[in-house]
């Protein structure tokens, strides 16, 4: 039984923890988040010469070609610091598509970009509220061009591309299509947030030239594997908050008297830090399960990425929640930073499908294991 | 990162299999035994070809194996239709190691090997009435007389009472000084004078714990485990065990049972299954299982590398008994109104359901409540302070007590 990190990756996580820990200090997730900047540009830079957002690129696209699990461990940190950067849409999403659906030249005209960090890619999905299918679709493509809406784009004010998924006549009903932002027939507007440490954009296209990203009717499908991919990280980062959360919660718990003892002492506390504890080990240990079907290819991946996107989502907001209520009317405070895992929780748990759709999902791939 | 065993434990793993093959008894083997003379014949057989209790030293009975390859054997042995041997759990995983810390070369030799060969069945005295959660306010006295001591009092809640050989038992030695510092550990043979146990009704109809009466019941001062006043630290050596042996615990209804009854049953004119509600409660149980599976994998895996597993483990008693309660009261509810049915004539799957829903409370508490376990969490794995003991440094008989 080998179900555990190796002394390399660990070794990662310290160094990754530790830059974080000094370059990303909740001063500098404030600054985003009350500021206008969309984003931390001196962090990012700095990830990117970490090479962070070369993780999983093969090396003849300019990557360092490691394995998923490295990448699980950096998002887990991530996730702990509320690093208020581009990662997750370039990395999880915009880089993973590619490596899905991108012909060679499509990975050879973006990867090497994506890995410095020079180009920020995202994914475009929802137009309005609800579920989003491919019924549910306006945004269309006909001789290369593109034409619609989409809304939230999550770093759709600063991307370079999208990968935007489109209805289609063909196949699933979908198809995913590369759109470069920074030309003609794209117009973007920000959008406030919950979490405006992580910035969002309405795209608009009105004839903005797109090129296929794998083949029309196969979007759908293709959309789906990249999202269970990315539930696996996203998850490790809201595992990666979920503990920074209990940490909080615990540290001001132990400092904070009332009644004459640290809040700490009193069985209402201890019982409510220790439900977060069991929530946050059992969404950790379904991510390790999640770690592993991404770094093997697993056929089990659906299944593994529906569990632990469940368990994280749950065990996120249940721990942002109870800190600011362990906090009592100070965590309620604007001055505090119970709101970062508050406001970021959320928006982890409704951006790529929220937990009733991975619920479903959960169940869908077990019935699918059956019938196979 | 994966599952697969070293190549040293696949070895073994191999040959615990090839063993398990030969040896498991078949059904001629068992017939006309009842389930204890079914234990017991597995358990001497396992034991006299050296693979029972591996992990304990040769001279007490085991072979001196490794946490892992206990592990594999467990897995192996869970997967060869052996008989149950459950009636020996709590002598082998709680009374075993206390002995091995604490009595002497002699009693160690001829107490321990008994335990692994299932010849002797030991049980545990803690749990008092005025004694539960609050476990050092026990009451049950022993009184020195001369190289004897004369117990008085009464034990609850003791598994396996009734067909027991010997027990371990913890007694107020001196009510002078304060809860914890008044405590001595003995081991006591269930047969001798004065002893009576009576089982308990439970409200699943079972009988599982006993009460045990003490009168005037004499034991040799050489079955002191520990110096007197020493009971409390004895009993932790136990209880670290205890929660060891009992972790983990689901019973009989999970996510598969549940799932294949939703499945079966229909809501809406269609199978529950498909109903998006139920796919909810569904997944969120199999994430809990999921997530209760791969943190004993991770604790494997420490074990595999030689290292001391994290306290991740220590969740899963907590997580699994409540999950078995709610997942059997969701699968009678997708029952409807033959959900509370229980007549064999009409009852769905045997009864698992409303059987689980009866047992669930229990699983609740015994072997540390909810709320002791989320204490334990709270204190030893978190490192939040301790409650306030308004009885601390006062002498036991001057503590109020209730009138339960």
């Amino acid at each position: 039984m080998n179900f555990e990190f190796s002394a390399e990756q660990n070794l990662l996580r310290e160094q990754a923890s530790g830059f974080l820990a000094d370059n990303c200090p909740p001063s500098a997730v404030r600054t985003i988040l009350e500021g206008d900047a969309p984003y931390d540009a001196s962090l990012w830079r700095q990830i990117a010469e970490l090479g962070w957002t070369a993780t999983t690129i093969p090396e003849k696209h300019g990557g360092i070609g490691l394995s998923y699990l490295e990448l699980c461990v950096i998002a887990e940190e991530l996730g702990r610091a509320i690093a208020p950067v581009p990662f997750s849409s370039s990395v999880y999403l915009a880089t993973e598509a590619l490596l899905l659906a991108g012909t060679e030249a499509q990975q050879e005209a973006w990867l090497p970009k994506l890995a410095t960090g020079a180009a920020i890619g995202t994914f475009a999905l929802g137009e309005k509220p609800g579920q989003a299918s491919p019924r549910s679709l306006e945004t269309t493509c006909s001789a290369g061009k593109l034409t619609g809406a989409k809304v939230p784009v999550a770093d759709g004010d600063v991307a370079d591309f999208a990968i935007v998924v489109t209805r289609s006549d063909a196949g699933d009903g979908a198809s995913l299509h590369l759109v470069p932002l920074n030309g003609g027939g794209v117009s973007r507007s920000p959008v406030q947030m919950l979490d405006p440490s992580r910035s969002h954009a309405k795209l608009s296209f009105d004839g903005a030239a797109a090129e296929p990203l794998g083949a029309d009717g196969a979007g759908w499908g293709l959309a789906r594997q990249l999202l269970n991919r990315a539930a696996v990280l996203f998850a490790w980062e809201q595992v990666g908050g979920a503990n920074a959360a209990l940490e909080q919660a615990k540290e001001y718990a132990m400092g904070r008297y009332a009644f004459g003892r640290p809040i700490a002492g009193h069985q209402a506390i201890k019982h409510k830090l220790a439900n977060i504890y069991v929530k946050n080990t059992l969404a950790r240990s379904n991510c390790y399960y999640g770690a592993w079907a991404l770094s093997t290819e697993a056929a089990e991946l659906p299944l593994a990425a529906a569990t632990a996107r469940v368990s994280a989502i749950d065990a996120y907001y249940f721990a942002s929640k109870e800190n600011i209520q362990t906090h009592g009317g100070m965590g309620f405070t604007w001055e505090f930073d119970c709101q970062f895992h508050y406001r970021r929780a959320k928006l982890l748990s409704v951006n790529i499908g929220s937990e009733g759709v991975w619920q479903d999902r959960l169940i869908a791939a077990i019935e699918q294991n059956e019938a196979a | 990162m994966d599952f697969n065993d070293s190549p040293a434990e696949a070895a073994f793993r191999e040959e615990a299999r090839t063993w398990l093959a030969a040896n498991v008894p078949s059904a001629a083997d068992l017939t006309g035994l009842d389930p204890m003379a079914r234990a017991k014949l597995w358990q001497k057989r396992k034991f006299d070809a050296g693979w029972a209790c591996i992990r304990w030293p040769k001279e007490y009975g085991g072979r001196g194996a490794t946490p892992m390859e206990q592990v594999i054997l467990t897995q192996e042995e869970g997967k060869s239709g052996a008989p149950d041997t459950g009636f020996f759990m709590i002598g082998q995983g709680m009374a075993a190691p206390t002995m091995m810390a604490w009595a002497n070369e002699e009693q160690k030799r001829h107490y321990v090997p008994r335990l692994a060969s299932g010849e002797d069945i030991w049980c545990q005295l803690f749990s008092e009435p005025a004694g539960g959660s609050d476990l050092a306010a026990l009451r049950t006295s022993a009184v020195k007389d001369g190289d004897e001591w004369v117990i008085n009092g009464q034990k609850i809640w003791t598994s396996g009472a009734h067909y027991s050989d010997y027990a371990i038992l913890v007694l107020r030695t001196d009510p002078n000084v304060a809860k914890h510092k008044g405590l001595t550990y003995f081991f006591v043979d269930m047969k001798s004078p004065g002893i009576e146990v009576k089982p308990i009704k439970q409200i699943s109809g079972d009988s599982n714990f006993n009460e045990v009466y003490f009168t005037d019941v004499r034991v040799s001062d050489a079955q002191r485990l520990g110096a007197v006043g020493q009971g409390w630290q004895v009993a932790i050596t136990t209880l670290m065990n205890e929660r060891a042996a009992i972790g983990g615990g689901g019973g009989g209804v999970g996510f598969r049972q549940v799932y294949e009854l939703a499945k079966r049953v229909d809501l809406d004119d269609r199978p529950a299954i498909e109903d998006k509600r139920v796919r909810g409660q569904l997944a969120t149980w199999y994430a809990q299982e999921s997530g209760l599976r791969y943190t004993g994998y991770r604790s494997m895996s420490a074990l595999s590398r030689g290292q001391t597993p994290g306290p991740e483990n220590s969740i899963g008693k907590y997580v699994g008994a409540s999950k078995t309660q709610d997942m059997a009261s969701f699968a009678m509810d997708l029952l409807e109104g033959s959900g509370a049915v229980v007549d064999p004539e009409f009852v769905e799957s045997a009864g698992i359901f409303q059987g689980a829903f009866m047992a669930a409370p229990g699983g609740r508490i015994a072997g540390g409540t909810d709320e002791i376990m989320l204490n334990i969490l709270a204190e030893r794995v978190l490192g939040m302070p301790q409650d306030v003991r308004v009885d601390k440094g006062v002498p036991f008989n001057q503590v109020p007590t209730g009138t339960g």
